[in-house]
């Protein structure tokens, strides 16, 4: 039986996003004093501090609900670019995933494939521009396979920034500079997934406990 | 490094009520962030409503009172603020005759003040955006995010919020603005990087005896870097990247800016070194200000912006201006 996911498997997704980035906020707050404003790490720290508390407070129903709100809460916390970036992602996911209380790693993947169109959409950014999409457009490729292989691509993909020369965001200014650095946007998307693989992990064995 | 904070987490707040404090013709909320003139919504007028990362003071919240902007809204240091600040500012200075947001174009700033125009038009309010972009350093192409929006900045607030301030409808506001952003350019050098709150140390290394040229408001690195300069060279190099690119056909108001870290004393001798440099290349000066208007927490250096004005513009901007950080004519 294909396996599907609830709520509560995203609000998990969500909290252990926000684990990532408060262990990883220095690593990212780095890599963007190299070629952005230092304060990358920072800001999705207090962001996904916010989304965990108001997912807590009041829980969303459906895995669409879930996104959604934290999509908003993102918009009204974290400011700069990330901000909307990060949180026109997960509001279109949530939208596009509608209202069913579970949901496929297929849905998921086609939900946040409309997702990061919007993310491009907003950003005018392309793969390629050493941005967040670098990562996100191969790890929805990847999570039509599996949670492992979209968390391997994405940690793949930002990698691969470091000799990309920036064409987006504050990067760009840098010019030629900005080559040999790794995208924190990229970064963190890749954080992003591979808290999905793991908490993926849990559940699966967790109902093989219960089987 | 040694700075005079609390903790970092509330650098912005502890500051807004330290301007409250010291400003009661300014009405600061300190918990949505938002700064706006005690007596906003003015009838009549059109309300000019700008923010940005924190960071760059007096910048945006210094320039708030009569004869520049209604309202401001403060944003983590360097991080564009949100929205919902935004929407709450335009709430409350709108009198009706709508808002102008100034914008800085850095891609955050953009994004956010988008999405904050689109809510408040939901809510009924008018708005009309400028987008400011005066850096030179930053060339603009399919490759960058566009120049970027520093001094200049300054210049729009200053003679659009004056525009308004005489009653003009948001329209004439809006070109107004949109004539002096097209009419400004900026260039800045860093004579050191500045020191985040939340990094501790500094955003860039810039080893002694060197300085960075072509930098930004936001303690990212230049475009290049070159062995340390005297005032004199480096007021001929700035000032002839923004006059190679502004070709001004007629006088000029010059802002000779401080990053945050640079004395006025030195500011002062750099001025000296900009008018001459600007009397050998035949541009007149109209009037000239110095002094740290856009910084960059405590980063040491300088900008240079030129805004060209006709006699229209002029008259604006010897307008009567009351703010806590620019100050004449009343």
């Amino acid at each position: 039986m294909t396996q599907t996911f609830d709520a509560d498997f995203l609000v998990r997704w969500l909290a252990a996003v926000a684990e990532a980035v408060d262990r990883e906020a220095d690593r990212l707050t780095e890599l963007d004093s190299a070629i952005g404003d230092a304060d990358h790490g920072a800001n999705l720290k207090r962001g996904f501090a916010a989304v965990t508390e108001t997912l807590a407070k009041d829980p969303p129903a459906t895995p669409g609900a879930v996104l959604t709100a934290a999509g908003r809460q993102l918009i009204s916390t974290v400011g700069g670019a990330s901000g909307p970036l990060y949180g026109t992602l997960l509001r279109r996911t949530g939208k596009t995933l509608g209202d069913d209380g579970r949901v496929t790693r297929e849905q998921l993947a086609e939900a946040l494939d409309s997702g990061v169109t919007a993310v491009s959409q907003l950003g005018g950014a392309q793969v390629g521009d050493k941005t967040m999409l670098d990562a996100l457009v191969p790890a929805v490729e990847g999570l039509r396979d599996s949670f492992g292989a979209a968390r391997s691509a994405a940690e793949e993909g930002a990698l691969a920034t470091v000799p990309l020369r920036a064409r987006k965001g504050r990067a760009s200014y840098l010019g030629e500079r900005s080559v040999g650095h790794q995208d924190p946007g990229a970064t963190s998307s890749a954080l992003l997934f591979a808290a999905l693989d793991e908490i993926a992990r849990t559940e699966a064995s967790g109902a093989e406990g219960a089987s | 490094m040694r700075m005079l904070i609390n903790v970092p987490e509330t650098v912005v707040a502890d500051a807004l009520r330290g301007m409250a404090a010291a400003h009661p013709e300014l009405t600061v909320d300190v918990e949505r962030r938002v700064v706006v003139r005690r007596d906003a919504p003015v009838a009549g007028k059109v309300a000019l409503v700008s923010g940005g990362g924190s960071g760059h003071e007096p910048l945006h919240g210094g320039f708030v009172g009569p004869g520049m902007l209604a309202a401001a809204c403060p944003g983590e240091v360097f991080t564009s603020p949100v929205p919902d600040q935004m929407v709450r500012a335009a709430a409350a200075v709108d009198s009706g005759a709508g808002v102008l947001f100034v914008v800085k174009n850095y891609t955050g700033d953009v994004l956010n003040f988008e999405m904050a125009a689109e809510l408040a038009e939901d809510e009924g309010i008018q708005v009309a955006k400028v987008l400011v972009d005066d850096d030179v350093a930053v060339t603009d192409s399919l490759y960058t995010a566009g120049r970027r929006g520093t001094g200049g900045t300054l210049f729009v607030e200053k003679i659009a919020g004056a525009a308004a301030e005489e009653g003009a409808p948001l329209e004439r506001v809006e070109a107004i603005a949109r004539r002096v952003n097209e009419r400004c350019r900026s260039f800045g050098v860093a004579l050191s990087a500045c020191t985040t709150p939340a990094k501790g140390s500094p955003t860039f290394g810039l080893p002694e005896g060197e300085l960075e040229l072509g930098i930004g408001i936001h303690g990212e690195p230049g475009r290049e870097r070159r062995p340390m300069m005297t005032s004199r060279e480096i007021a001929d190099f700035a000032v002839d990247a923004v006059v190679e690119d502004l070709r001004p056909s007629g006088p000029v108001i010059a802002l000779v800016n401080g990053m945050g870290a640079t004395p006025l004393l030195e500011l002062y001798g750099f001025n000296a070194e900009v008018q001459r440099v600007l009397g050998e290349r035949g541009v007149p000066v109209a009037r000239t200000l110095v002094g740290n208007y856009v910084t960059s927490l405590d980063m040491a250096g300088c900008s240079v912006t030129l805004c060209e004005v006709d006699e229209d513009l002029l008259r604006l901007w010897d307008a009567p201006v009351e703010t806590p950080a620019l100050r004449w004519g009343r």
